[in-house]
């Protein structure tokens, strides 16, 4: 174990970690455990919100131009006049669910919380390597976050053209009101969020470098960190395109440039336009676009690796082979993007190309999956609720990943490209399988960011209700797919095609329903427990992670003494020989102990 | 029908719920109130999450029956109307029936050894982090399975989207805009007239180069007609957002961009009329009828008119978000035996000749009837100009 970590801030500088206001300590803190807790929060809120839009149209869906209390209630006369939701604001609320869901709640919101909080405390450092971009990356965030959510209440709402704001849909203010005002706002937040998840990728990744306590080399990083570590260089490499294109598409629509557009009549005239393509901007977009679904799955990926070691009791399979994956995931993330484009109009030799590197997705894929299984296999599993939710996790990730070999196939997609097919498989793949990533941090690691404990029971509740109807959700939609009906469809009975899905659609909005429903008992216990929940001991889940050896309350500097000396890997659980079974990361060998593996 | 549906539902979860509530809180006897080990799972939560965890086991199967039972025709795998369309088929078949084993057998083995290893006071988890052989097993299994179906795909796909231009093919535009179709027939020449949007003028909807010679004899038309038996190369183009033409009887797709001519070439095998005829289309008209019939009541309850009864057409759709009727952008599309295909296309006045007739009828009316020509040619020469000071 040659690469030891640098012990660069010490232990002197952070012992005035009780002075400081209200303003300094929960307001613009630079302490990465309450900045973690900010973007926790907020993430839920936006959660709250992208999942309500979600609960919208579906009823609009299944009960197509039906008049709805709720609407008229919730989205205005604008949107509903007497309660029945518009065309274009059924677009519009499709392409908010996206981008709130996509990048507000399930990057920033999942990464941005476990990155700030897990990093330091696994690694065994003080705090972030900057405290100060820290604290800026999360205000940049929250004004992303406020200008979005903004936008959807200005003069001819929010962005509707989808959350891949192809243009021209999304240049042109004559061809949907969204993409007046609205679109304005939603590049202006993009490009906000973008600085701010640069800002916080590579500070993660400085500290993950350069701030490993002694010990902690990298080949005994939890995995994690080395998810989180890998997710953020997949940020760096693939934000800053899409920061890029929302540029010249601010271009073309306020300056009068052609990048995107090309000979266009519109409401009866000609546009100026000449000599730009929208392929290119979707080359541009899916270019973050597709490693973005990795941005999202591979730290929930790293929790649900963490959590299930420590609730099985046993170490995680095939660590080397996970940290192999990761990486090869994190590799052909980069070049298989043009597998939503094959019918864009782009060559079709391109499309041989992305087939088969789309493909090769499929292994690392289904190695991360066995492993999970194996890690499982004669374990003594813990039932506690995040444990569940990684189960849950595993079974979703399999389920919805095995249609990508349908998708990624450049002959079958021709048929199923953007259908429901597609809708059913990146929920379940990336959606459901993140958020569950999502639910069972928050469960695991409550205990550390608030100092109490959630309530098992409602959590239970929470599990059970969320995974059957989730389920419900999203199985019977590959069906609706596989009968040929159009994803971003206002209603599915202004011809007679479709008109036979339409029990399945009231059996999917009803499944939708009833789990957003079940989301009430996740909310009120998380809210609650910050205040009332029973009181945390300093290790609840007997795990090996260095951040169970911090005291329950937060400290500025996380130890109050010395570092802790890391002499193990993080997954000694039931080694034979030892008197408990676990074995935490700063426990030094016991004499005549057997050097296992690492 | 669906009411039930919805009430059987939430009353199944509602029992569903306070089971669990009761099953949980029974579990909590014993433990202090304000001890957090009581939000620790024990020994008994073990018990009955690792039960519910199989149970859930039963629930993926039974939704899978019951979706294949009651959704199983699956109308993107039966009955392809296109010559390429077995092939794909074929292939989704394929992949389908092994993601179907594969995830049979894995949601076993997840659920099963959670319910198996569910957590006992006492026993030791197995120390097991390594082994190469499985791993090697794991690796190669997938490695082997997706060789064969990337070889089966990328021979698919060459095959369709490589279109030789030698072959007697039909060549035909489908036009997209907010939010209809055009269809232009090439004419005898079978050659598309030059065009752009700046040509769009009257009747000239989609904006045909009328200086073209190869223009003079296109034929524009509201309904997609294709011969039986014959390659059509459809040209695509779109007039103002995208839009994606998608023909899922034919398993057909390509987007249509502005500013860009996209192209999807595909053999039709089966007539209007013979389709509607096969025995699995009959059944889904009549289903869609009755479900039409039971709607048009309450329209009619309402005071509204009733639905108009379903007969099965060919449909290209609509299938890339573009604006707020997106939809409800759909074109029918017939296909034909050659005959019917020649006299129904024979019919069709040439482009030429409809332009012609326009300007024609608009010259009286006009108070400057001696322009028009010159506009058009002006028209010509701008478009040259404007391309060249964009550029």
């Amino acid at each position: 174990m040659s690469a030891v970590g640098h012990e660069i801030v010490s232990g002197h500088e952070h012992d005035h970690h009780d002075k400081g206001n209200f303003f300094t300590k929960y307001v613009f803190s630079l302490d990465h455990k309450m900045i973690a807790k900010q973007y926790l929060i907020t993430g839920v809120i936006m959660g709250i919100i992208g999942v309500m839009m979600s609960l919208l149209f579906r009823m609009q869906i299944a009960w197509p131009e039906e008049s709805f209390t709720l609407f008229k209630w919730l989205l205005g006369d604008r949107m509903a006049p007497d309660g029945v939701m518009k065309n274009d604001a059924y677009l519009a609320l499709v392409t908010m669910h996206g981008t709130i869901m996509v990048f507000f709640v399930l990057t920033a919101g999942l990464s941005g919380t476990f990155s700030n909080l897990l990093i330091p405390l696994q690694i065994g450092a003080r705090d972030m390597a900057s405290g100060f971009l820290n604290m800026l990356s999360y205000w940049m965030f929250f004004g992303s976050a406020l200008l979005m959510v903004i936008s959807i209440f200005v003069e001819g709402g929010p962005a509707s053209a989808g959350w891949t704001i192809y243009p021209p849909l999304s240049a042109l203010p004559q061809a949907i009101p969204g993409s007046g005002m609205g679109m304005t706002l939603w590049l202006i937040s993009m490009a906000i969020f973008i600085v701010s998840s640069t800002m916080g990728s590579l500070n993660y990744v400085a500290t993950v470098i350069n701030l490993r306590t002694k010990g902690m080399s990298m080949a005994r990083l939890p995995l994690t960190v080395w998810a989180l570590f890998v997710t953020a260089i997949i940020g760096i490499v693939s934000f800053p395109v899409l920061l890029s294109a929302a540029l010249l598409l601010i271009f073309d629509r306020s300056f009068g440039t052609s990048f995107f557009l090309s000979d266009i009549y519109l409401a009866g005239e000609v546009l100026h336009y000449q000599g730009g393509s929208p392929v290119l901007f979707e080359h541009l977009f899916w270019f973050l676009g597709h490693p973005e679904v990795y941005i999202v799955i591979l730290p929930a990926m790293g929790l649900a690796s963490e959590i299930i070691a420590c609730n099985a009791r046993k170490p995680i399979f095939g660590y080397r082979a996970m940290i192999a994956s990761i990486l090869g995931i994190a590799f052909l993330s980069t070049i298989v993007w043009g597998h939503h484009m094959f019918v864009s109009g782009m060559n079709p030799f391109l499309g041989s190309v992305f087939t088969f590197t789309t493909l090769l997705i499929a292994i690392p894929s289904a190695v991360k999956a066995f492993n999970y299984i194996t890690t499982i296999w004669s374990g003594n599993i813990q039932m506690n609720p995040a444990m569940l939710f990684c189960i849950g996790f595993v079974s979703t990730f399999i389920t919805g990943g095995l249609t990508g070999i349908i998708l990624g196939d450049s002959t079958l997609d021709i048929n199923v490209h953007d259908t429901y097919f597609v809708i059913a498989h990146f929920h379940l793949v990336m959606g459901i399988s993140a958020l569950y990533g999502m639910f069972a941090g928050i469960y695991h690691w409550y205990p550390k960011l608030f100092g109490r404990m959630m309530n098992k029971n409602l959590g239970y509740i929470h599990f059970w209700g969320t995974v059957v109807c989730a389920y419900g959700v999203f199985f019977p939609m590959h069906f609706v797919g596989l009968a040929g009906l159009p994803r971003r469809y206002y209603s599915n009975t202004a011809f007679p095609l479709f008109d036979d899905l339409y029990d399945l659609n009231v059996l999917i909005t009803v499944f939708a329903l009833v789990g957003g429903v079940f989301q009430l008992f996740f909310l009120w216990n998380f809210f609650t427990s910050i205040f009332y929940g029973k009181k945390a001991p300093q290790n609840p889940w007997r795990a090996n992670g260095l951040e169970w050896t911090t005291p329950v309350e937060h400290i500025h500097g996380n130890w109050p003494g010395e570092l802790p000396v890391v002499y193990r890997w993080p997954y000694d659980y039931s080694k034979p020989g030892l008197p408990e079974d676990y074995a935490p990361q700063n426990m030094p060998f016991l004499e005549g102990e057997e050097k296992m593996h690492h | 029908m669906t009411s039930l549906l919805i009430l059987a539902v939430v009353v199944l979860l509602g029992i569903a719920v306070w089971q669990l509530t009761k099953i949980f809180e029974l579990t909590q006897v014993g433990s202090g109130p304000d001890d957090a080990a009581s939000q620790i799972a024990n020994e008994k939560d073990n018990n009955i999450n690792g039960y519910l965890l199989f149970a859930f086991l039963g629930f993926i199967y039974i939704m899978t029956i019951f979706c294949l039972v009651k959704y199983g025709s699956l109308p993107l795998m039966s009955n392809p109307a296109s010559e390429h369309g077995i092939l794909v088929d074929n292939l989704m078949w394929i992949s389908m029936i092994l993601i179907f084993i594969v995830q049979i057998f894995t949601q076993f083995l997840l659920h099963y050894f959670a319910f198996k290893g569910r957590g006992i006071k006492g026993r030791k988890a197995r120390y097991y982090s390594d082994n190469d052989k499985l791993e090697a097993v794991w690796t190669i299994i997938p490695v082997i399975t997706l060789t064969g179906l990337i070889l089966y795909g990328l021979y698919a796909w060459n095959d369709i989207m490589f279109v030789d231009e030698e072959e007697d093919v039909l060549v035909v535009e489908v036009y997209a805009k907010q939010f209809a179709w055009d269809v232009r027939y090439s004419g005898k020449d079978n050659t598309l007239g030059k065009a752009n949007v700046r040509f769009i003028k009257g009747i000239n909807l989609v904006g045909v180069d009328m200086s073209d010679p190869n223009a003079i004899d296109d034929k524009m038309a509201k309904e997609l007609r294709l011969p039986v038996g014959k390659k059509v190369v459809l040209k695509f183009r779109s007039q103002d957002v995208l839009h994606s033409a998608y023909l899922p009887h034919f398993r057909a797709q390509m987007n249509c961009v502005p500013g860009m001519v996209t192209q999807f070439a595909f053999v039709p095998t089966v007539t209007t009329a013979e389709m509607r005829e096969r025995e699995e289309f009959v059944t889904k008209v009549n289903n869609i009828n009755n479900i039409r019939a039971e709607r048009s009541q309450k329209l009619m309850a309402k005071g509204e008119e009733a639905l108009e009864p379903y007969e099965f057409d060919y449909l290209l759709l609509c299938n890339k978000i573009c604006g707020a009727s997106h939809y409800n952008m759909q074109l029918k599309v017939v296909v034909d035996t050659p005959e019917d295909f020649e006299a129904w296309l024979a019919e069709l006045p040439t482009l030429g000749e409809q332009v012609a007739a326009e300007e024609a009828s608009n010259a009286p009316a006009e108070e400057q009837p001696a322009e028009t020509p010159e506009e058009l040619s002006e028209v010509n020469t701008d478009n040259e100009a404007i391309a060249q000071v964009v550029k």
